[in-house]
Parts: C-alpha cells; sequence; structure tokens
C-alpha cells in the first residue's frame, strides 16, 4: 500500500506541523513550536496507576450514583435526590431532552468510559490487546468531550446557595462521591490515552 | 526556526482518532477543508485519514448559526418556574443570576454569568472570527487566533452548568403545593445550544488558521 508508519514522527493536531519524537523527561511537555498547542507530554502514570485510578473511580461513581447528593427541608418535611432521581424528574416535567443529556453526560458516557478503560488496561497491563481493541478504542476518543461530571459538582455547588435561602440544605453523602470524583478526574486529565496503541503489541491479541 | 516542515507538504497525515501517521497516497488533495472524499482508512484503527476534517466551514458555519438561533429563545424564554402558596416566579438565565448576586453569593453568580452567558457569546464571536479570518487566508496573529481555539476548546462544555442547576432543583424542591420547581422551555433550548456549540468547535479545524497564503512565517 506504500503506507509506512513511522512511529518516530509526530504530527501537530493543531496545525500540522512534523516533528521528530524524542523522549521526554520527568514532567516535561512537548510543545508546538509554530501553534505551541501541546504535542505530548511525559507520562507519570503506568498502567498499573492507572488502572488503580480507574477502579477507584468506578467505585466512587457507584456511590455517587447511589447515595442522594442534597436533601432540601421546609417545615419538618425532607426532600432529597439522586442523579437518577434528576434524570427521571426531568423527564415527567416535559423537559425530556433536558433528561437525556444529563443521563447521557453525567451517567452513561463517564460509567462507560471508565468501563472500557478498565477492559482496556485490564490487558495492558500485561502489554496484551484486549478483546475488541480497536473498536474500544476508537469509541473512547469520541467519548473524549462528553462526560461533564466536573461541571455538576460545580452545578449542584449553586443549586445548594439558591435554595439554601429558603430551605434547609443538608449535604447528602453523593455530593461529597461527587467531590472525589472531580479529584480523579483531574488526576486523570493529562492522560494521554493514545500511549495504550503504542504500550500494547498487536500479535498477544 | 523558520523550517517547520508541515504534514501536507511532506505527504504525511496523522490519523486524528489513534494519532498514527501515514503517508498519504491521494496526493491532490485540495487542504481548504472541502478536499475529495478519498476515504483511506488507517491500517491501525480503521478510522478514514483526512489531511483536514471534511467540510470544516461548512459544517461549523451550519451548527454556529444553528446554535445562534435555538439561544435567543434559550436566554428570552423562562428556564425554570419556582412556585410556592402565594407566589409564581419565572426565572430566565439573567434573572438566576441577579437572583444569586442578591442571595449574598456574588463569586457565584460571576460564576454562573460566565458559564451562561460570557462562555456562549464568546464561543459565538470567537468561531465567527476564527472561520471569516481563515477563509479570507489571514495571515494575521495566527498564534493568537490559535490560542482562541484552544480556549474556546476547553471551556465550552462548562456551559451546561446552569441546566444541571435546573434539573437538581427540579428533584429537589417538591414540597407539594407549599413549593415546587418546574423545568421551562428556555432549559431546553439552552441545553441543545451548548451541545451544538460543541459540536461546532468540535468541527472547525485548527490547521486551516496556519493554511494560509504564504505558510512562511
Amino acid at each position: 500500500m506504500g503506507m509506512g508508519s513511522p512511529t518516530t514522527l509526530l504530527i501537530c493536531e493543531h496545525c500540522d506541523t512534523v516533528y521528530h519524537r524524542r523522549p521526554l523527561g520527568r514532567g516535561e511537555v512537548a510543545r508546538c513550536a509554530r501553534c505551541h498547542a501541546e504535542l505530548e507530554r511525559h507520562q507519570t502514570l503506568g498502567v498499573n496507576a492507572m488502572l488503580a485510578l480507574i477502579l477507584t473511580a468506578l467505585i466512587v461513581f457507584v456511590q455517587a450514583n447511589m447515595w442522594p447528593i442534597v436533601t432540601l427541608g421546609l417545615g419538618g418535611q425532607y426532600s432529597g435526590t439522586t442523579l437518577w432521581g434528576m434524570i427521571i424528574a426531568m423527564w415527567h416535567e416535559q423537559a425530556q431532552v433536558v433528561s437525556v443529556l444529563v443521563a447521557g453526560t453525567l451517567f452513561f458516557f463517564p460509567l462507560m468510559k471508565m468501563l472500557l478503560l478498565g477492559w482496556l488496561l485490564w490487558f495492558a497491563r500485561t502489554g496484551r490487546r484486549a478483546p475488541g481493541f480497536v473498536p474500544l478504542m476508537v469509541m473512547l476518543h469520541y467519548l473524549g468531550p462528553w462526560t461533564m461530571s466536573e461541571v455538576f459538582v460545580l452545578g449542584a455547588l449553586v443549586a445548594i446557595v439558591k435554595a439554601h435561602t429558603y430551605f434547609d440544605v443538608i449535604a447528602d453523602p453523593g455530593i461529597y462521591a461527587y467531590a472525589a470524583l472531580t479529584l480523579l478526574i483531574t488526576i486523570f486529565a493529562g492522560v494521554d490515552l493514545r500511549q495504550l496503541w503504542d504500550e500494547t503489541s498487536e500479535s498477544a491479541s | 526556526m523558520s523550517a517547520l516542515p508541515r504534514a501536507a507538504e511532506l505527504g504525511l497525515v496523522a490519523c486524528r482518532v489513534c494519532g498514527l501517521v501515514c503517508r498519504n497516497v491521494a496526493g491532490d488533495e485540495r487542504l481548504d477543508g472541502d478536499g475529495v472524499d478519498d476515504a483511506m482508512a488507517c491500517p491501525r484503527c480503521g478510522s478514514t485519514l483526512r489531511r483536514r476534517k471534511p467540510h470544516s466551514y461548512m459544517r461549523t458555519w451550519a451548527l454556529l448559526i444553528a446554535a445562534f438561533i435555538i439561544y435567543i429563545p434559550a436566554n428570552v424564554l423562562p428556564i425554570m418556574r419556582t412556585a410556592s402558596l402565594n407566589d409564581v416566579d419565572d426565572n430566565t438565565i439573567i434573572s438566576g443570576v441577579v437572583e444569586l448576586w442578591r442571595a449574598g453569593s456574588p463569586n457565584l453568580a460571576i460564576i454562573v454569568f460566565s458559564a451562561s452567558i460570557v462562555v456562549p457569546v464568546l464561543k459565538f464571536l470567537a468561531l465567527g472570527f476564527l472561520l471569516l479570518s481563515s477563509q479570507r487566508s489571514s495571515n494575521w496573529a495566527r498564534l493568537q487566533r490559535a490560542k482562541l481555539y484552544r480556549l474556546v476548546e476547553l471551556i465550552g462544555y462548562w456551559s451546561m452548568l446552569d441546566v444541571f442547576v435546573v434539573a437538581l432543583l427540579t428533584a429537589l424542591v417538591r414540597f407539594s403545593v407549599l413549593s415546587r420547581v418546574e423545568p421551562l422551555p428556555g432549559v431546553i433550548f439552552f441545553g441543545l445550544t451548548v451541545v451544538l456549540t460543541m459540536l461546532a468547535s468540535m468541527s472547525f479545524d485548527p490547521r486551516l488558521i496556519w493554511d494560509g497564503r504564504d505558510s512562511d512565517d
């Protein structure tokens, strides 16, 4: 076919400039000389560390979704909700579009992302490619910007402050689980998942 | 550093999904983002290899204009109704910010104002400007334009904030007749605006900024 795949080359996604790849030192970030976009950064986390983070995130995610997030009190009456309470409430209040958006960005996409990563990393520990590696990696790429748990944490904070004027607000465990989840997402933000292509070998799949 | 070779000049192309660098066989594809589909697949992940995102200008304009049209009812129509025994109050995005300011949280009011008003407006202006300047093959302030695009990509999804606030309050404030919160159509339009602007910024190809008449800088 005439297509070589020189992994020694690196092309800036933001301006198409070609570079020779060079090994990066700890904490080092390679930037494009033309457009200053980040080309590559040193990957501090190994496969095992990433897997540990993902498993932790999964546990925290389950808790964040099972436990109520906030409870409001008004004259002895109490009303709390979980994430799914939100999704169901929006559906019944004629805002199905919002319900689907919330379910996707706060539940299904993050969950899929974590499960996919867990699966792929589990096999990558021994340098192998998990069954379905290629389509799953492609899927992971497209899931990219559609997970919004960290936005929700800020949204919950705003909702609490708004409700505080009229109600007694009790923060439930769910909100702390969400805060912890945001922290894990932040740690994971610098990870370039494309490294999995290079670190696993096709033959052993 | 004047010699920064570009992939298109060397006949190389990077896979947009997995990043693999491949030799581009179909050589004479135009670079304006509206090139012919040569449909060559990445040998590693099977995605279609393209030098530029397909029909980038057309798609980005279409999505951006659609987002802008929907942004109007998102601001004019109320996004949520708060009802208590003797009072029904419809909130728009702006009145929500004002109320938050008065409730004694100016910091949070500024955050909501940024996420709901500043970010969408910035996206419309920034993407419109990037589209126009790139279509004119302008060489002006390319580095700043490239940075502007990355900023738009980074902050775009935070606009979803208000949608989540309305959803959470709707689920929480359910005290039968005493006090209730209901979502109103504005929030649907607003959610759709955010999705459309995100799709618009994804369709724009930042490499077009550097595809000017004079590629030497």
